[in-house]
């Protein structure tokens, strides 16, 4: 073969695998837009003063989503409060203290396992573990136990890679002045790591806001005349309130439940994207 | 200015107390630490626990072969099969939508675009990762089943294709985001040392790049099926949930994760059914256990061959 068709064929089938994958990834695209602006377009017409503030009437087909979206809230506050301080925590042992053996191997393949659990699976470890064993009944703790379960991974390892990315020169530095280890990590590494820790944590606690399978027997309930009073209320929630509308309200209003889809997705997502934009942002910045 | 006498008892004691509340943290900091081994017995714990019932009345091996899945006729017949089936085969029609679009998608991402496109990108497979799974459901109902429905002429459109198709979608952020992070760590000098040779782009790509991404690249598709496998809320909205022996996509199927969000809402707590409910989750945790774990010794294998 002469070398000129050689030639040829390799720029044809640069050509060919450029318009290949890139298809590909225009597909993906495509695919994320379709999502995006479905949800958007049949959702916007829902929203408005009233489905953002009243009640729902008659099993959901009428009024709005007010409670919804407060337990939404309540279960993600609670799973935050519970999630962080136990994370970071768990973060700082694995990045300051694990000694290089076989034990921290275990723990980390246990983070990484933990991440890959079906969350209906959780679902069941929450009910028997939480709402039964514990005797918290179904209820926003037991839900958002069930949730620190499952998004712990998340922010165990956004705490620990953020930690790892702080140079050595700063904690010697602090411990040349005197301070112990612990008031090094208090005081110098994590004010340091609090942008990386932050937007991990968002990230993963977004995720738990949307998640459907976990809640479905610790706590979550179709109907509510009230809003939660308490962590041992039961609540209504967003994505719960989807799968509910479309599984056994015959005649379910669309409008109203795509609103809700819009609600749950602005929510998670514009959260999500903002964080990450933050982290690339503090990443491009911050050269140590 | 004249010292107080007491100045250095109080030093002492400020010491002292600063010291206990250390050891307080610390305490804290180790038990958080080893708290993710913790989790996972627990849930494994609680989980045998509750399938005793079940392992010892309905028996491991009559559960895992039969093939006829009745609860609540009396007395109930709890075969798992067509469950197991329903879950592998909606499992295996995301993979055929998620991998060859994901790793191409990934490659694209990884070797011929720029930093622009690429954070595009990014943000845009990080929304798409935040998309509730009970949203892909939703556009499932709306979107894929009329869809499936329309284009095979089929009476309904709940099939394990709607299913698996939705599944696919949804995990393509896994398989892409790991399966760039493989590319994304191949050494840089590979590349030029390929290109050195007079090799293009693609020829770089195809015979240097992916074959040594191709672990991650593996692994990258196990966790994209773990994640299938698992799935929840878009399944049992989208396949129909019939209970029987799966033979064509086409059928609706019903899955093992489907199977308990479904009954597990209205079976008597520490009777038969809830004890099996709690079986196939066992089923279901051991599966995506093996899955994860394979898929991360894989990854770390990768890991050790690029630091040197």
């Amino acid at each position: 073969m002469s070398r000129t068709s050689r030639t040829r064929r390799a720029r044809s089938a640069e050509a060919v695998a450029r318009i290949l994958t890139g298809g590909a990834a225009l597909g993906v695209v495509a695919v994320a837009l379709f999502v995006l602006g479905y949800i958007v377009y049949n959702g916007i017409g829902a929203i408005d003063f009233t489905f953002l503030t009243d009640v729902p009437r008659d099993r959901g087909r009428e009024g709005g989503i007010l409670p919804v979206i407060v337990g939404t809230i309540w279960v993600t506050t609670a799973t935050a409060a519970l999630t962080l301080p136990i994370g970071v925590l768990a973060g700082i042992y694995l990045s300051e203290y694990a000694p290089r053996n076989l034990a921290t191997r275990a723990i980390r393949l246990a983070i990484t396992n933990m991440a890959g659990v079906p969350s209906i699976v959780y679902g069941l470890f929450g009910l028997a573990a939480f709402v039964l064993t514990a005797g918290l009944g179904r209820s926003i703790i037991a839900s958002a136990l069930t949730l620190t379960c499952m998004t712990l991974p998340v922010v165990i390892t956004a705490t620990e890679e953020a930690l790892r990315q702080i140079p050595q020169d700063l904690r010697q530095a602090s411990l040349a002045l005197g301070a112990t280890r612990l008031r090094t990590i208090y005081k110098v590494v994590l004010p340091a790591a609090a942008p990386g820790i932050i937007t991990g944590s968002i990230l993963g606690l977004a995720r738990a806001a949307g998640e459907t399978a976990p809640i479905l027997f610790t706590g979550a309930v179709f109907q509510m005349r009230r809003l939660p009073e308490d962590l041992s209320s039961q609540f209504m929630s967003l994505p719960y309130h989807i799968y509910a509308q479309v599984t056994s309200v015959p005649g379910w209003n669309r409008t109203l439940v795509w609103g809700t889809a819009l609600v749950l997705v602005a929510g998670v997502s514009v959260v999500s994207v903002i964080a990450a934009l933050w982290r690339s942002a503090q990443r491009r910045r911050v050269k140590w | 200015m004249s010292i107080p006498p007491s100045h250095g008892e109080r030093r002492r004691g400020r010491t002292t107390m600063r010291r206990a509340a250390e050891g307080v943290v610390l305490a804290f900091i180790y038990v958080c630490g080893w708290l993710a081994i913790i989790i996972l017995a627990a849930i494994a714990l609680f989980l045998i626990l509750n399938s005793v019932r079940a392992l010892n009345e309905a028996g491991l091996g009559s559960m895992l072969s039969g093939t006829a899945w009745y609860p609540t006729s009396n007395p109930g017949k709890f075969g798992m099969l067509p469950l197991i089936l329903g879950s592998l085969l909606v499992t295996a029609v995301a993979l055929v939508v998620s991998v060859p679009l994901g790793v191409a998608a990934a490659v694209f991402i990884s070797e011929f675009s720029g930093t622009g496109v690429k954070d595009i990108m990014k943000s845009i497979i990080e929304f798409m990762a935040a998309v509730p799974s009970v949203v892909y459901g939703l556009i499932g109902v709306a979107v894929v089943i009329p869809l499936v429905k329309d284009v095979f002429a089929l009476n309904s459109g709940m099939t394990a294709l709607a299913g698996g198709i939705v599944l696919g979608v949804m995990s393509l952020p896994t398989v892409i985001s790991i399966s760039e992070d493989a590319l994304h760590a191949v050494p840089f000098d590979l590349r030029q040392g390929s290109a050195a040779l007079g090799n293009t782009r693609w020829q770089t790509t195809y015979k240097v790049t992916i074959p040594a991404a191709s672990s991650g690249i593996f692994a990258a598709v196990m966790l994209g099926l773990g994640r299938a496998i698992g799935e929840t809320m878009a399944v049992l909205m989208l396949t129909g949930n019939a209970a029987i022996m799966p033979t064509s996509v086409l059928e609706s199927v019903r899955t093992m994760t489907g199977t308990i969000a479904a009954e597990m809402g209205e079976v008597v707590q520490g009777g038969l059914h809830y004890s099996v409910l709690f079986a196939v989750g066992l089923v279901l945790f051991v599966i995506t256990f093996a899955i994860n774990l394979a898929a991360d010794l894989v990854l770390e294998g990768q890991r050790k061959r690029w630091r040197r």
